[in-house]
């Protein structure tokens, strides 16, 4: 099984040179840690700044100057701020070329669920409906089951969802799948000491499983 | 032309019980605090406040919930804040809540002069219900677009760093985020800043914000900048 950090390590292994980011809060702003050597991205967070910086050492931080997850940040040479509608307007307008975010579940075709949970305080959506709705690539970082071992992969979402058909690639703590057009999940590779079977015995939703699936290697 | 003020009471002058406010910033990050400082010593009541956020319980919109002056809030996020939870579960607050692009480009939208706009922002969820939608093939794909109107704003009040005797505002960093949004909303709008300098003293290329948006504008003081998550690097 993966840990939170090796969720975010694979993910990084996504990113390509000259790629504009968006991390959502929690696991996806890990990815940012783990960015491979010779690969320039530029982050984008939708408060208004492309180009974030690493975290303001002490006494240096700025309250004008947060990300979206409201923490103190840096910016890097030739970092850019604008306004909440320019921001989400270079999103919807498919100019950040992939998003990262958790999600509570996701279906096999792709549809996601990660802003509210019936008889819960409703906190909001925050950008995430934005985002689904305009990224080209999306890759969720979540767990591959719920907490009382219930499948979070499914043919269908049972929580109110934040989008649909949207969702390229998950990286869970068990696998790395794709979310195809026509077939459902398709494995890709599975966390060490994983097995194909207990992806599968963990997986409700359709998963197409072809040849043999490597083992993630870190 | 000289919209100065001298100090948060004055400008707020007009604001009354069951109006419509916005008001700017994200989070606690570019809020005009001294004229929420001056609402709450007011006590206007039943007011409906378009913001990204409600504050903390103890900070920002916050203080006004704390108040119970808020009828209605509508934003896109809500979480960090107790008393804002107590009052909407015991059915005292009522919460619309919008996707944060969908809010920022209504606020655009009224600024700009158009009715409504198009965005796919939560096509096939239960935010597209009873709304208008339709297709359009766009940057070569066929999708479907929700309709989301424009605001209507009585008052809306904004935080810059700088501004002149005009109402022209630039905003510092990421405090800028929904401000100039909400200043373009506002059928009358506020503006306070940490330094006001005369008309002419700012360079008009460095301009974020032209003063035709805003009506009344002072110089702020006491900023308390809260910051909500202090997070540090490690010298090495």
């Amino acid at each position: 099984m993966l840990t939170k950090e090796q969720i975010a390590q694979r993910i990084a292994k996504e990113l390509k040179d000259g790629y504009y980011v968006n991390l959502g809060i929690g696991i996806p702003t890990l990815v940012a840690n783990y960015i491979p050597n010779g690969i320039n991205v530029v982050l984008q967070s939708e408060n208004g700044l492309l180009g974030i910086g690493p975290f303001p050492f002490e006494g240096e931080e700025d309250p004008d100057l947060i990300n979206a997850g409201k923490q103190t940040i840096t910016t890097i040479p030739g970092s850019a701020f604008f306004d909440s509608a320019l921001s989400f307007g270079m999103i919807r307008a498919g100019k950040v070329h992939l998003t990262v975010l958790g999600a509570m579940e996701v279906s096999d075709t792709g549809d996601i669920a990660n802003w509210k949970i019936p008889g819960k305080m409703v906190k909001g959506m925050g950008g995430a409906m934005d985002l689904v709705a305009s990224a080209k690539n999306i890759i969720v970082a979540m767990q591959h089951c719920s907490k009382d071992g219930q499948s979070k992969l499914l043919t269908e979402c049972t929580l109110p969802l934040t989008g649909i058909k949207c969702v390229k690639k998950i990286v869970s703590d068990l696998a790395v799948l794709e979310v195809t057009q026509n077939d459902g999940f398709r494995l890709l590779e599975r966390a060490p000491g994983v097995s194909v079977e207990e992806i599968k015995s963990k997986t409700q939703g359709r998963l197409v499983i072809e040849g043999n699936i490597p083992e993630m290697v870190f | 032309m000289n919209k100065t003020v001298a100090n948060a009471e004055e400008a707020i002058k007009g604001i009354t019980d069951n109006m419509v406010l916005g008001l700017g910033g994200f989070g606690l990050c570019g809020i005009p605090e001294n004229c929420i400082s001056a609402i709450v010593n007011k006590g206007i009541k039943n007011l409906t406040c378009i913001s990204n956020n409600a504050g903390v319980d103890d900070f920002g919109i916050g203080l006004m919930l704390q108040k119970k002056q808020v009828k209605k809030m509508i934003s896109s996020y809500v979480g960090e804040n107790a008393e804002f939870e107590r009052q909407l579960l015991s059915g005292e607050l009522e919460v619309d809540l919008i996707p944060q692009g969908t809010l920022a480009t209504r606020l655009m939208a009224s600024g700009y002069g158009m009715p409504a706009i198009y965005t796919p922002a939560g096509v096939g969820t239960e935010i597209a219900n009873g709304k208008e939608s339709r297709k359009f093939i766009f940057n070569g794909e066929e999708k479907e677009y929700l309709m989301e109107h424009a605001f209507e704003i009585d008052y809306s009040i904004v935080k810059a760093w700088k501004g002149d005797t005009m109402g022209n505002l630039i905003f510092k960093a990421t405090s800028r985020n929904f401000n100039p949004l909400i200043a373009m909303a506002g059928k009358i709008t506020i503006a306070e800043v940490e330094e006001l300098v005369p008309a002419g003293k700012l360079d008009p290329d460095h301009i974020h914000l032209p003063g035709i948006y805003v009506h009344r504008i002072f110089q702020g003081g006491n900023y308390e900048k809260r910051i909500e998550q202090r997070t540090l690097r490690k010298k090495v």
